[in-house]
């Protein structure tokens, strides 16, 4: 990789981190959406524990939509957008890159969080292991598949909600298969590989997918 | 949007668009920058890169900075100048200058290490300007240039558009100060429907 | 000797700087007898043996977290009310240090909880408005990062404090409503009306050495926010300040 996507890297890694960023913003969310959940559902600790994987998920899955709506649109606002555009550099590549820097910004921490959230859900160390491994193996494929929603709404002023609304379809598929991978861990019958598999090539499949359908809608956006 | 504009520019001059309000002047720039696709008509850069578009080779200084006030002064330009990328035409010989160095000519070195939002609107915009200087890129396309720049700073920017087209670099600008640069053609604007130009030498 | 004396920055770090030195001192004799008392004087508890003394630190880690709360109810006030200018700097030192002590409760509670529960949370009315607590705290300090201008952000964080304090009993009283309604018996018996003095006075030590603790540390972290606050205007200054050498270099093109 040459220089410049490492520059971009770093640059938006330290754009999140510093003051005014909104790196942590995600785990606090998720913290929130983890804890709002029992006084739902109840305090039954058996019931959580066998919720608790797909309330996790959940969770990781509404705390990622929230981050989204900022991935491109900090940069349209200060004209930064139109220079990426004419910088010569591949847009897909920019955008995978973008993506790539906001998921370590804003996915890694909820997976470093799961485990600790996973305590509250009174999940098994195995269970607990299963829902951060498929949250690590997921929640790339949410951020690349937010990235066409965040910047088919990138030019609205208020588009966080028309995002989530748009990428949630477009989600359920790493959704069921992250649950059932982790589910899978927990009862015997189903083996964890072939959801956890199917998982990792959902990843893999946007990260063509978003970053070429994002880079289009991107250059629609600029006129 | 347009009709009827043709324009021919050596390089080496510069092409100020002048216009009434509206009249469509920062979508003609944006439109050369390749952010507005071009509608009909062509748009040609002899000795360019074959494989580049034409707005690669161009510089775009429009109204916004694209400064990240979170970021220090040095971070915002090593990032602009590790990703732009340079292109180089036969006639341009443009050098590119170092981030410092285009901080200490455009007078904001000492605020270096400084997060960008410390910054005055001024020394914003020079931030920006610093921008054109750590890559070469033969073509400038600057929207009303001098906004949010006093006198001394309006002399520093001309003196640098001045020494950017007396090193074989075009310049498109569309403002309403007059800009007092070495090799200038005109092109007028007008509302009708046969959008009439003017072209012509103001100052040689 | 009123608080306005110390308005003036300045003075009030001329205050800190003879105060913190006795202050420092103060807290570690208390930590120093507290600890001892709590390991060694107090007795184990006939069902939970030596794991009862956890209850040393979380009980008074508990307190302070609610203590921490109501000192940044307090400042907001200042700020909102009474307008002190230091104000927003004790409610924003005092949030970090809050949600560390409403942590250690937590952690301590849960490690407590283990082998009672047999798991490390439940869903205990107690613990579970400890930890709405501590979102709070969280999302209080996300406040104050979020926003560059410290003086706005002290306005909005003082305002969302303000509400928190008022919304707390409500939430508290719902979370217990909840939670007697899904499980009628306590978990969790803590004490109870009669404490053996032998278990009080270790644990009253505690409590102060956790407060002075706290008041170390906050006026340590208000210390700091002032020079952070003096650096920024600095560093504004700074770059306000013309270039050395500008002056010659503006009127000639440059390069």
């Amino acid at each position: 990789m040459s220089s410049w996507a490492l520059t971009l890297f770093k640059r938006d890694l330290r754009l999140s981190v510093r003051v005014g960023g909104s790196a942590m913003v995600g785990v606090l969310f998720f913290l929130a959406v983890v804890t709002v959940i029992p006084f739902g559902v109840g305090p039954d600790l058996n019931l959580l524990s066998r919720i608790g994987p797909a309330i996790l998920w959940i969770g990781a899955l509404l705390a990622t939509l929230l981050g989204l709506d900022r991935l491109f649109q900090a940069d349209r606002d200060d004209g930064t957008l139109d220079l990426m555009l004419m910088a010569g550099r591949p847009l897909e590549l920019v955008v995978l890159i973008k993506c790539l820097a906001h998921w370590v910004a804003t996915g890694l921490p909820l997976v470093i969080a799961a485990p600790m959230l996973a305590i509250f859900l009174n999940l098994e160390p195995a269970a607990m292991g299963a829902v951060t491994v498929t949250l690590l193996a997921g929640t790339p494929a949410l951020t690349l598949i937010g990235a066409i929603g965040a910047s088919l709404t990138v030019s609205l002023r208020r588009g966080g909600l028309l995002l989530a609304v748009l990428v949630v379809p477009l989600a359920i598929p790493v959704l069921i298969f992250g649950v059932s991978a982790a589910d899978a861990a927990i009862h015997d019958p189903v083996p964890f590989l072939t959801p956890f598999l199917i998982l990792c090539a959902l990843s893999l499949i946007a990260a063509v997918i978003g970053p070429v359908a994002s880079a289009a809608a991107l250059r629609f956006a600029a006129d | 949007m347009f009709q009827d504009i043709s324009f021919h520019l050596e390089s080496g001059s510069a092409l100020v668009v002048t216009g009434a309000n509206g009249i469509g002047k920062s979508s003609l720039l944006r439109t050369l920058a390749g952010l507005v696709p071009l509608a009909g008509g062509t748009l040609r850069l002899d000795g360019g890169e074959e494989d580049r578009a034409t707005f690669e080779h161009a510089h775009y200084f429009g109204h916004q900075n694209a400064v990240k006030p979170s970021l220090s002064v040095l971070e915002n330009l090593e990032f602009w100048m590790s990703f732009t990328n340079a292109v180089q035409t036969p006639d341009y010989e443009g050098a590119e200058i170092l981030p410092r160095q285009a901080l200490d000519t455009l007078g904001i070195a000492h605020t270096c290490d400084l997060p960008a939002g410390f910054l005055s609107a001024g020394q914003t915009r020079r931030l920006a300007m610093a921008r054109l200087l750590v890559t070469a890129r033969p073509v400038w396309l600057m929207d009303e240039p001098t906004s949010a720049l006093d006198t001394a700073s309006e002399k520093q920017l001309l003196g640098l558009m001045n020494a950017h087209l007396a090193s074989g670099g075009m310049i498109i600008t569309a403002t309403h100060t007059d800009l007092a640069l070495t090799s200038t053609q005109t092109l007028n604007l007008q509302a009708s429907d046969a959008a009439t130009q003017t072209i012509g030498d103001a100052f040689s | 000797m009123s608080i306005w004396d110390y308005a003036n920055p300045t003075r009030f770090l001329r205050l800190v700087q003879v105060v913190l030195p006795w202050l420092t001192g103060l807290c570690v004799i208390a930590f120093a007898a507290g600890l001892y008392m709590s390991f060694f004087v107090a007795p184990e508890d006939y069902q939970q043996g030596d794991t009862v003394r956890i209850m040393y630190i979380h009980v008074p880690a508990a307190w302070l977290a609610m203590m921490c709360y109501s000192i940044m109810a307090l400042s907001s006030l200042g700020t909102l009310v009474w307008k002190h200018p230091l104000a927003d700097v004790s409610a924003k030192c005092a949030a970090p240090i809050g949600a560390a002590f409403t942590f250690m409760a937590l952690v301590t509670g849960s490690l407590w909880g283990k082998p009672m529960w047999g798991t490390y949370w439940v869903w205990d009315a107690r613990l579970t408005s400890v930890l709405v607590l501590l979102i709070m705290y969280l999302g209080l300090m996300t406040l104050w990062r979020t926003m560059e201008d410290p003086i706005r952000a002290g306005k909005a964080a003082a305002i969302l404090t303000l509400v928190g304090a008022l919304n707390l009993p409500i939430i508290k009283f719902s979370v217990d409503w909840w939670n007697t309604l899904h499980q009628p018996a306590s978990v969790m018996r803590a004490g109870g009306p009669t404490i053996h003095p032998d278990i009080l006075w270790p644990l009253l030590v505690m409590a102060i050495a956790f407060t002075l603790l706290f008041f170390v540390l906050h006026l340590m972290a208000m210390r700091n926010e002032i020079l952070r606050r003096r650096v920024r205007s600095l560093r504004l200054r700074a770059a306000g300040a013309a270039q050395p050498g500008t002056v010659a270099n503006a009127t000639q093109p440059a390069e």
